[in-house]
């Protein structure tokens, strides 16, 4: 079980993680900026295990691979949105941050709910309520499951 | 049964007869593009994942832009990793002040028409305007590209989009794409390719091109194609397009997910809201909805209300969407032997060192600087919100960059429009927003 963090949508690259704080040398040092121009206290509030909601196109813009490193870095479970721009899609799977598309879920939910995530099932549930969730093609699964694209390269070597 | 444009491209580059939208393929890469903000990230995966060498340093192209010239204290250390990773694995096309970089790659011809590319920057979809597929990747799949020279992708769907006929006076490509954006929604395109085609668009220069293949990423299109003509040829510097390149062009029998028609006498000039960039109105409804907002008041996600439309505090024009000579003569025509208002900042910026210095020899920067613009180096400048220029609370801004983000050119309470070159150098003049 985890804590919901619910955005709108069209939650763009810039507002989870914003220009200026790229540059720093660390995504240890970047996380605490994470979602600042939504919810200044997101990242003292995030635990680990919790979620993020958000309504469709969830990371759209800029290529930055810190923002689901961000995310991952705070410990956040999974993202899960009705769809997701590419770019934030393949940096997350590639991270092995959860990126999963789930239809309904965001009008079902509010911040401060508990939700749970099967993600063999395919599977969200909110009390008794169970959301279908689609599950992800194998092989991006098996980088999932290896924590990110590099840990997976390893494997195959 | 026919062929999109990108199912052209991708059965060409890995020896197909025939790819289709759906399928999962390994592409061999023409060329890679980074640049400064993410070298130091590609350097470290790239080390991490173990690999001892570029597999083709001649492919890889290094370009510092978003930092240059430095600003903050710390962006210095970009420069000097990107350096000793070039020495270090004999990468040689790296430039370190001459430009954009998605005005440098195809103006530089490191790509050309039916090339594959992918670099470091969701706007690598610019390469789009001379037939080429190119898109955005993060630094983790930079890396396994550098040291395998291949990446997966799936062949996406296509939207062809039509336009014919004769854009109005002071109508630009800018407005064509906004417009599109606007009716797609910024999640309509997502994983898709955009396919341009018409006589509008056969019309328009390549640079004109340019700006709207750099905006397709902006309703979340994996690339947005156009097909190589003679204009291409000349602009990429091939004496002619080959038996393949000739074949460069959307089958009408092909399958496409979805089809636009587009009037081009339909356009009007536009502008994107702040802050989003589907949020597209005509600039006349903007002026209109404004007139009936309290004078004097400032609106939220609108800006301060005066003569019954929007003050303006700043204009830029500049970026990989629109800083190249045809926009900044487009400015200069409206500014020409004119003074803005007094107390906008305009700045311009030229997306790179061949057209600032084009633009100088053609006396169009004397005629913007004479009318009271700042001039500054090529590079990404304002666009990114980190070098002069940074807005704070309340005031507007009027550019001609691609993304109105929250907070991308200072605080999150700044109000950003987009538009083209010629409404916004209109709005510098006026100081509000305005239309003619």
């Amino acid at each position: 079980m985890g804590k919901v963090f619910r955005f709108n949508k069209d939650v763009d690259t810039d507002q989870i993680i914003a220009s200026q704080y790229l540059l720093f040398p660390t995504v240890e040092e970047m996380k605490v900026h994470t979602f600042e121009s939504l919810d200044a206290d997101f990242a003292s509030k995030v635990k680990p295990g919790d979620f993020v909601v958000a309504d469709s196109n969830f990371g759209c813009g800029s290529s930055r691979e810190q923002a689901p490193a961000v995310l991952k870095a705070l410990g956040v479970r999974a993202v899960l949105a009705p769809s997701f721009a590419r770019i934030f899609y393949r940096n997350a799977i590639n991270i092995g941050l959860p990126a999963i598309v789930c239809e309904g879920l965001y009008e079902a939910v509010k911040t401060g709910d508990e939700i749970s995530l099967d993600l063999e099932k395919g599977t969200v549930a909110l009390g008794d309520k169970v959301f279908p969730c689609t599950k992800l093609p194998l092989h991006l699964q098996k980088i999932l499951d290896q924590g990110g694209l590099i840990p997976s390269l390893d494997e195959m070597a | 049964m026919g062929s999109t444009l990108i199912e052209k491209i991708f059965a060409h580059n890995i020896g197909a007869d025939s790819v289709k939208a759906g399928d999962i393929i390994t592409v061999n890469v023409d060329r890679v593009m980074i640049h400064d903000i993410f070298i130091p990230f590609v350097k470290d995966k790239f080390e991490e994942m173990g690999f001892q060498k570029i597999w083709d340093p001649d492919r890889t192209v290094l370009i510092y832009d978003h930092l240059v010239p430095a600003s903050q204290l710390d962006d210095p250390r970009h420069h000097h990793i990107g350096d000793e990773f070039c020495d270090k694995y004999g990468v040689r096309n790296v430039h370190r002040s001459d430009g954009i970089c998605h005005q440098l790659m195809t103006e530089a011809g490191y790509v050309k028409p039916g090339d594959v590319a992918f670099g470091t920057d969701s706007h690598t979809v610019t390469y789009g305007c001379v037939g080429a597929f190119s898109t955005g990747i993060g630094y983790t799949e930079m890396a396994s590209i550098l040291g395998t020279g291949k990446l997966w992708v799936r062949v996406p769907e296509t939207i062809r989009v039509n336009i014919k006929g004769t854009l109005p006076e002071g109508v630009t490509s800018k407005d064509v794409i906004l417009t599109i954006i606007g009716d797609l929604r910024a999640d309509g395109a997502t994983y898709k390719s955009l396919e341009f085609t018409g006589s509008t668009v056969d019309a328009m220069s390549v640079a004109s091109r340019m700006t709207m293949s750099n905006m397709t990423v902006e309703c979340g299109a994996k690339c947005g194609l156009f097909s190589p003509d003679e204009k291409t040829a000349q602009y990429c510097g091939l004496t002619e397009l080959d038996d393949f390149l000739k074949t460069l062009h959307g089958d009408d029998d092909a399958v496409y997910a979805r089809v636009l028609n587009y009037r081009a006498e339909d356009f009007v000039p536009v502008m994107a809201c702040p802050s989003q960039v589907d949020k597209i109105k005509p600039v006349s409804q903007v002026i209109a909805e404004a007139s009936a907002m309290e004078e004097g008041s400032i609106v939220p996600s609108v800006g301060l209300i005066e003569d019954g439309t929007v003050r303006v505090d700043q204009v830029f024009i500049g970026s990989c969407t629109n800083g190249r000579l045809e926009d900044l003569e487009a400015a200069a025509a409206v500014l020409r032997g004119r003074q803005i208002a007094p107390f906008v900042k305009l700045i311009v910026t030229p997306a790179s060192r061949k057209i600032y210095r084009e633009a100088l020899a053609n006396g169009t920067l004397d005629i913007l600087a004479g009318a009271g613009a700042m001039i500054t180096t090529p590079g990404c400048g304002l666009c990114c919100g980190r070098t002069g220029g940074i807005l704070t609370d309340n005031e507007v801004v009027v550019a001609t960059n691609n993304r109105n983000f929250l907070g991308r050119m200072g605080t999150s309470k700044v109000n950003i429009y987009l538009a083209s070159p010629v409404t916004a150098a209109r709005c510098a003049l006026a100081g509000k927003i305005v239309e003619g």
